[in-house]
């Protein structure tokens, strides 16, 4: 794969997962916001993909297609699945912050992860590691979701917004972490949002609803 | 290694066992008998790395240095504690129908599943499965904490889960740059924590210095250290009595030893300076956090949970002031504060089964009404405020005088001086629900509150472990000066 065509492959493919994770931000519809999140997960996928074809490493290609599966299929499926159980709660989100302010916000963070990334792309400067900030932004931006939404399936989409842009910063990174660990944070992300589904779930049953505004029963 | 498996595979085996013949009277103490024998065999692993140096097992994916064989002591030594008290606390709650035999059953499981964790969290020689193994201790908890159902616990769960994995992840973050940074020093290390720190001079020090405060964060949060702290009370006071000894008494410490780990790495690719920056701020804002929520608290359980915060901010403060001597100190308070404060959790667990309500003010006169739970309960709060004979007096004692003598003065003597206002303030509720006026109408003599005999002495050795260590910590002493030479680096 020549230089060029490899910085446009990557720009594109980090370009769509930052873009998803701003849509996070600005969609209020859940059933859409859980679309806009296994789109997130195609465009990492490729992403990994062409890094794959890249360095023509067979088992990066064999984990491309494990990130399609997990974060483009299961993950969002599990979502859809907490989402329907929650028929007749009402389906959109309610932020702390409204949506100029939080486009605001992810555009400061967009910047504060570029500051900080300095030193990572200066390590190996190449097209890859050039889009470690992206994956870096996404972080924050899940971060930010997390700490600013209400609902508890809102929560959960920051927070695997967050897992998808350490994922993204894990390959650009060139990292060769030995396939057990992968496989390991594979089995620990998924098993978490299993808990975490379960979790909604039985506060549903509780709390009648899964607004966290209804989580004051602990504080001190 | 063989005697590198027993303390990782017997957890799992006696959970396979509770699966397949479920909580019942024969298989009560299976679970405190697989801690005792685990016990056994690390104290054998300690002897054995201490005579002979580091053991490694399966490829080399697991290692056992003297820190590692000290931490699975501190390990062992409180699961036996926690272990040994489930049978009376399970029996409790089925007879008060807090729980079924199936709720006992899972319960058992989900704690030997917990132990492996922590033993695979300790023994990991690579970064990577330490952070695998650290995150599993979350998930198999998480059920754990909101076992009872009711509206608080499914809310402490639900904390526990996203704020943990949240810091947790921050250490991935951490753990993936690490990878980065070594992957371009070209030493091969990898993730390898041994390699890592002997070729940590190589390392990028723009990426190791972003590496080490994501991890320092990350597994921090996990330690209960500011400033993502919030879940710890609300799980811990949530918890089965069990579950709480355990994750207040190891679960925290083993976390903390994530960090000692990363410090060894960081301390020789960028100073000393970064690291103990970064803990001595965690440190002094984990006790300012605990001692002003403290002060008011009306309950007895977050008490405890919020003292572990303090204890932590402790370690924090001693791993920032590093050296030998406040090393030592680091490790052996580890091992005080988990006899002590499971110990508490137990006793704190039948005191609640007894009452029904776990507010300080509807607990009184505790002293007439159970003297052995209510000598074990004030025994625990000495203890854990740093009273002589107990372990904590020593350690302590040792992190202030290394505190003085490494340049943190000040940091040190304030932290002491909230050290201190914590004391009052625990002594102060403990001794009103030991002593205060009854509840019970005047002349009527108080319900006498029943203790299972188990869990009396249960606890009552636990604290005689406590004072032992404190007394004559001569034969932990080589282990503990060869752990603090790996932590500070001098080989």
């Amino acid at each position: 794969m020549s230089e060029a065509l490899l910085t446009q492959l990557v720009g594109l493919g980090a370009g769509a997962v930052l873009l998803t994770a701003v849509l996070v931000l600005w969609l209020r519809e859940l059933a859409v916001v859980i679309r806009v999140f296994a789109a997130q997960g195609v465009a990492l996928a490729g992403l990994v993909a062409v890094l794959a074809v890249h360095e023509g490493s067979g088992e990066l290609a064999v984990v491309a297609v494990g990130v399609l599966v997990l974060r483009a299929g299961l993950l969002p499926h599990l979502l859809r699945r907490a989402l329907s159980a929650a028929e007749g709660e009402r389906r959109v989100t309610r932020p702390l912050v409204n949506v100029a302010a939080s486009l605001l916000a992810a555009a400061v963070l967009t910047l504060l992860a570029l500051a900080v990334s300095q030193p990572l792309v200066a390590l190996a400067p190449s097209p890859v590691t050039a889009a470690i900030p992206v994956g870096m932004a996404v972080v924050l931006i899940g971060f930010f979701v997390l700490v600013t939404r209400r609902r508890a399936l809102s929560q959960l989409t920051g927070f695997l917004l967050m897992d998808n842009g350490i994922t993204a910063v894990g390959f650009l990174t060139g990292a060769g972490v030995a396939l057990i660990v992968e496989l390991g944070v594979f089995l620990d992300v998924l098993l978490a949002v299993l808990v975490l589904g379960v979790l909604t779930g039985r506060m549903r049953d509780v709390f009648g609803r899964t607004d966290l505004d209804e989580l004051r029963e602990l504080h001190d | 290694m063989v005697i590198l498996l027993i303390p990782l595979l017997l957890p799992v085996l006696t959970a396979v066992a509770y699966l397949a013949a479920g909580w019942r009277r024969s298989t009560a103490w299976l679970g405190a008998g697989s801690a005792a024998v685990v016990l056994a065999a690390v104290v054998v692993l300690a002897v054995q790395v201490l005579a002979a140096g580091p053991r490694t097992a399966v490829g080399g994916l697991l290692r056992a240095d003297a820190l590692t064989a000290f931490m699975l002591v501190v390990v062992a030594a409180v699961a036996l504690v926690a272990c040994a008290a489930t049978p009376a606390h399970l029996r409790g709650e089925i007879a008060a129908g807090h729980a079924s035999a199936r709720t006992a059953t899972r319960h058992t499981v989900l704690v030997q599943l917990f132990l492996a964790a922590m033993t695979l969290a300790v023994l990991a020689a690579d970064l990577g499965v330490l952070w695998v193994a650290v995150e599993a201790t979350t998930i198999i908890t998480a059920f754990l904490v909101g076992q009872r159902r009711t509206r608080a616990a499914v809310e402490a769960a639900w904390k526990y889960v996203v704020i943990c994995s949240t810091g947790i992840a921050l250490a991935l973050l951490g753990t993936l740059l690490l990878n980065y940074a070594s992957l371009h020093a070209g030493s091969g290390a990898g993730l390898d924590l041994a390699a890592l720190a002997d070729g940590a001079a190589g390392l990028d020090p723009g990426v190791t210095r972003i590496a080490v405060a994501l991890l320092i964060l990350g597994f921090g949060t996990k330690a209960g250290l500011a400033p993502l702290h919030a879940w710890l009370p609300d799980a811990h006071s949530q918890a089965p009595a069990p579950v709480s000894a355990l994750m207040s008494g190891v679960l925290l410490s083993v976390a903390f030893y994530a960090i000692l780990r990363v410090k060894v790495i960081a301390d020789a690719a960028l100073g000393v300076g970064f690291a103990r920056t970064m803990l001595v701020v965690i440190a002094l804002a984990s006790l300012l956090v605990a001692t002003t929520l403290l002060i008011a608290q009306r309950d007895y359980k977050r008490m405890l949970a919020y003292s572990s915060i303090e204890h932590m901010g402790l370690l924090a403060l001693g791993a920032a002031a590093g050296g030998p001597l406040a090393t030592a100190a680091v490790l052996l308070h580890m091992l005080g504060h988990g006899l002590a404060k499971s110990t508490l959790f137990v006793g704190a667990g039948h005191v609640l089964q007894a009452t029904g309500s776990s507010r300080i003010a509807d607990v009184r006169a505790l002293a007439s009404r159970s003297p052995v739970l209510a000598g074990c309960v004030a025994a625990g709060v000495l203890a854990l405020v740093g009273f002589p004979p107990f372990s904590l007096f020593a350690s302590e004692f040792a992190l202030a005088r290394a505190g003085f003598a490494n340049g943190l003065g000040w940091a040190t003597a304030a932290a002491f001086v909230l050290v201190l206002v914590i004391a009052a303030v625990l002594v102060g509720h403990t001794s009103r629900m030991l002593l205060g006026a009854s509840t019970a109408a005047p002349g009527a003599a108080p319900a006498p509150l029943p203790l299972p005999i188990g869990a009396a002495t249960t606890m009552v050795l636990a604290l005689v472990g406590c004072a032992v260590i404190g007394v004559g910590a001569a034969p932990l002493a080589p282990l503990l000066a060869r752990a603090a030479d790996i932590v500070t680096g001098t080989p």
